[in-house]
């Protein structure tokens, strides 16, 4: 790499350092400021009853007895709020046909899945509040629930919605090329195969959690909330509470998790807000585990049949698949729940060379929990269709799995270009990112162990991944098509009069480690030591105008922006000083927070500068209008979607008595464009392949068909512990976007989108002398004795 | 549901009478009895381990534990983990190391790691991996948090 922005001997030269975040020492401290930390004056609880039944109609509650625990302030049912909150309806005009019904906070007539919230008690304490839940007499009649998407769309299916006359939400084909032609072409072979991906779903440490408080004086509510887009919230309570926008703060301090669940409109949380306008007092609602596993968004739920057929000398001939995934009963608020089934449709296959390309994916409404987006939205799915049908494809006509790769993947000087969908894609390195990976895993040496284990009859695998990540999205993800998503974000960077720097910007910290990175990228390009600058995050009153972070756009949007901003107020503050020192501002520079000459000779303090400006304008000349603060704003043009690729391998051991898979060994190469600090890019990969991992082989939400959710506890649903996990190998391709001087792309989903296809790819090998194989997600014991005939 | 208990309980050093509700938890009660909100509390049923600390030097499930069990037991959270000798060298480990990222669970990975640490336990990675299994964290993948186990043990040593 060359060029100023990697010119690691500069003075505060930050950006590319593995730089330790400031936010590290609150943290371990027991200083974080979570919002179930937040006490407020004459602060009372919510709690919920939820629906028992998966579908049910509400014809009424018996609250007398819960009215009269001493505590209790005030019990609010669905009905109450109507025309106290506006219905919200969760379709984007960009997905056109998506549908949905209009949803309240709390269920009105029908509840349509288990946990779904029928009635708020508000007490002077949780426990309080819970007590009196208890004593709720609810008069439910249970309906029929559809809980299987494939039945739901069959004809006659009970219909979750009447209004809707179907279960089908939306559906989406995309068609390229001739794929029947080239699948019965001469010397093709084709596989087909049957997915399954189980739901899963974020268990952020943290649960949901909402403090409100509405001033009834000036109509103003504050809402403090443990989630990733203040701004969009804003939007939101303002809209369905008929509050002004303006009239509206949205506050997320420490964020304990977060993977993609915090960022949609919660049924609890709008009533929370609701009712602290009702009643003028702060409320505070912090799910427990249990409403947690019930109502935090589910992730994946997809069945998918696809195929692959490959020529001889294995060129991919077509890819066809059609998935059906299962949504919940609306469309998740205000994001939707078919971004995820159109993520499928536009990535896979988009890391090589494919010129017939057929998909078909319908969104299905049924009773269970909303679906929505969570960490790698869709790229597992589209990742796993392609890259294990390749890997089943290429042992069928006897091709080493890395060399098909080599024949398949586009070439890393052929960008600007598109992927078979029609995605636009650019700078990427598919190539030297495989042969890095083979590299550092020493893919020949593991192929070596496999063959000597193998003769002892110990099965081990090796799996592969070539992968693209969406990031850095244009208003092209969710702006076009209505949602009040700003694809945006600003940064603004001002000079204090003590010399130091005080910066906010409009992305969101949930411990990505965000406010380090902008910390970093102001003081490097303004030229100031790191340990001057204080960061200000999440907070609608004091922020620019953002969107927040998701979709891995944190470090490129919000960093951009950031970068930005810092050179404009160091453009500006050496034209102040320019005029102070009587010369010209190209003979200046800023360094170690002082002003210097070129050869790096002081002139004067930041400080000096900055308390003559605000103390002492009498001493500037009466026409200089100096300013000690930029902001800046930024957004992607020209491309839809910055695309990061990357490659990783896992190598597992398959104990084929008990089905167990050990992870024995994990590799990721990723290309993320300019890495601002190794260290934080290196802990988001690994942290996102251990949630790759869980999703792989361990967690899912298991519903029994009458829409129970049965493992709804942290006893029983399995996330990744430490003595599972492997020691993860990272490396780095950096091919820096086009679209900013900052040139980075996104990091944090990557692992989560690519892990589970190597994984599976993995397993599929090392069960493939055994005539097994098994392409349901998470890869369960159970299921890999299944696959092996042995149970 | 309103029964009470006085109780004596030593916080961090600090002796505090208190009367609690006999059904109030640990977590509960350092929480919104005593301000003390470095105790975290991800699952209320034993299993995440973000709300351990250490009583009478052993480590414990705060949410599993009522306050009345705590009576006349010595109690160290967060805030008072500093006392401890290796836990400089720990956060530090942490700090450079990137060992935490939302940093909910970090209160209840300190008190088991250093319960680790404190006990003389070698740089064993697979130890450390099977000692902190107890403790979930959604964001690392643990690896930097062993790395820091290890960085401070082998800190010990030397």
């Amino acid at each position: 790499m060359s060029g100023p922005l990697t010119d690691l001997d500069r003075p505060n030269s930050y950006i590319g350092r593995a730089v330790p975040r400031a936010d590290a020492a609150r943290l371990l401290e027991g200083r974080g400021r979570f919002v179930d930390d937040l006490q407020l004056p004459r602060m009372l609880h919510a709690a919920f009853l939820r629906s028992p039944y998966a579908h049910a109609r509400v014809n009424g509650f018996d609250l007398e007895a819960a009215r009269a625990v001493p505590g209790v302030h005030t019990i609010l049912t669905g009905k109450d709020l109507e025309g106290v909150v506006e219905p919200y309806v969760g379709v984007l005009s960009h997905l056109a046909g998506l549908q949905s019904a209009p949803q309240m906070p709390m269920a009105v007539d029908v509840a349509r899945w288990q946990g779904e919230p029928l009635v708020m008690v508000i007490a002077e304490s949780r426990a309080i509040a819970e007590d009196a839940l208890g004593l709720i007499e609810a008069d439910l009649d249970p309906l029929d629930p559809v809980t299987d998407p494939e039945a739901a769309l069959e004809p006659g299916a009970a219909l979750i919605h009447d209004s809707l006359g179907s279960n089908l939400a939306w559906e989406r084909t995309v068609d390229v090329g001739d794929v029947d032609a080239a699948f019965a072409a001469d010397g093709v072979t084709t596989v087909e195969r049957s997915f399954t991906f189980g739901r899963h779903t974020g268990v952020t440490l943290e649960t949901r959690a909402a403090v409100a408080a509405f001033d009834p004086s000036t109509d103003q509510l504050t809402f403090w909330y443990s989630g990733q887009a203040p701004h969009m919230m804003q939007f939101i309570f303002a809209k369905h509470l008929g509050l002004m926008e303006e009239d509206v703060r949205v506050i997320a301090h420490d964020v304990g998790g977060s993977f993609g669940i915090k960022i949609h409109t919660y049924g609890d949380e709008v009533a929370t807000a609701a009712a602290a306008k009702l009643l003028g007092r702060p409320i505070k609602f912090v799910a427990d585990r249990l409403e947690s596993f019930q109502t935090d968004i589910h992730a994946r739920d997809h069945i998918v049949k696809g195929r692959m057929g490959l020529t001889a000398d294995g060129k991919i001939a077509a890819l066809e698949f059609d998935d059906i995934t299962g949504i919940g009963p609306f469309s998740m608020y205000p994001r939707t729940s078919a971004i995820e089934a159109n993520q499928v449709l536009n990535l896979t296959g988009a890391p090589y060379e494919i010129e017939n390309y057929r998909a078909r994916s319908r969104v299905v409404f049924q009773n269970k929990n909303l679906m929505c987006q969570y960490r790698a939205v869709g790229h597992p799915i589209a990742m796993a269709i392609c890259d294990c049908l390749l890997e089943d494809a290429a042992r069928e006509i006897g091709m080493d799995v890395a060399e098909v790769r080599r024949r398949n993947l586009m070439a890393d000087d052929s960008y600007p270009r598109q992927s078979a969908s029609g995605m636009k894609l650019a700078d990427l390195s598919h190539q030297q990112s495989l042969e890095k990976l083979l590299e550092i895993m020493d893919y020949n040496g593991l192929r070596a162990d496999q063959a000597q284990a193998r003769k002892s009859g110990v099965y081990r695998g090796i799996g592969l991944v070539s992968m693209v990540e969406v990031t850095n999205p244009s208003p092209a993800f969710y702006g076009i098509g209505g949602a009040p998503i700003a694809s945006q974000d600003g940064a603004t960077v001002r000079l204090d009069a003590g010399g130091g720097l005080r910066i906010s910007s409009s992305v969101t910290e949930q411990g990505q480690g965000t406010n380090g990175i902008l910390a970093q990228i102001a003081a490097d390009r303004f030229g100031i030591p790191i340990d001057r600058v204080r960061v200000t995050t999440g907070d609608t009153d004091t922020v620019p105008y953002g969107g927040g972070t998701w979709a891995s756009r944190g470090a490129g949007i919000g960093g951009e922006a950031m970068l930005q901003a810092a050179v404009a107020l160091r453009d500006q503050v050496l034209d102040v000083a320019a005029v102070m020192l009587q010369t010209e501002p190209s003979k200046l520079d800023i360094r170690d927070g002082a002003v210097t000459d070129l050869d790096g000779s002081e002139r004067m303090t930041l400080s000096d500068l900055a308390r003559t400006v605000y103390y002492r304008g009498n001493e500037l000349p009466s026409d200089m209008k100096p300013e000690l603060v930029a902001t800046r704003h930024y957004r992607v043009t020209d491309f839809p979607f910055v695309f990061t690729n990357g490659a990783m391998a896992a190598q597992v051991e398959v104990d084929v008595e008990t089905g167990m898979v050990k992870v024995l060994g994990f590799w990721a190469v990723e290309d993320c464009g300019r890495v601002i600090n190794p260290m934080l890019v290196d802990e988001q990969v690994r942290g996102g392949v251990v949630q790759g991992i869980g999703g792989a082989l361990y967690e899912e939400c298991l519903y029994d068909e009458e829409g129970q959710l049965l493992n709804a506890s942290m006893a029983d649903y399995e996330v990744p512990m430490a003595a599972e996990m492997p020691d993860i190998v990272v490396a780095h391709v950096e091919t820096p976007t086009r679209t900013s001087e900052l040139g980075a792309k996104g990091a944090g989903e990557a692992g989560t989108g690519g892990a589970p296809a190597a994984l599976m790819n993995a397993v599929n090998d090392a069960l493939s002398p055994l005539g097994g194989r098994i392409h349901q997600m998470p890869m369960t014991p159970e299921r890999i004795l299944k696959a092996l005939g042995t149970v | 549901m309103s029964q009470t208990q006085d109780i004596t309980v030593t916080i961090n050093g600090e002796t505090i009478h208190a009367t609690v509700p006999v059904r109030q938890n640990l977590a509960d009660f350092l929480r919104n009895g005593q301000g003390l909100t470095g105790t975290h509390v991800g699952c209320e049923h034993g299993v995440c381990g973000a709300c351990t600390l250490l009583m009478d030097d052993q480590t414990v499930r705060s949410c599993l534990t009522l306050a009345v069990q705590a009576d006349g037991a010595s109690i160290t959270t967060i805030e008072g983990l500093g006392a401890r000798p290796d836990t400089k060298a720990l956060k530090a480990a942490f700090t450079n190391r990137n060992a935490l990222q939302c940093g909910y669970c970090t209160p209840g990975m300190l008190a088991s790691a250093l319960e680790y640490i404190e006990s003389g336990a070698p740089a064993d990675r697979t130890a450390i991996r099977e000692h902190l299994s107890g403790n979930y964290c959604r964001c690392t993948g643990y690896q930097s948090i062993v790395d820091a186990v290890c960085e401070t043990i082998e800190g010990r040593q030397s």
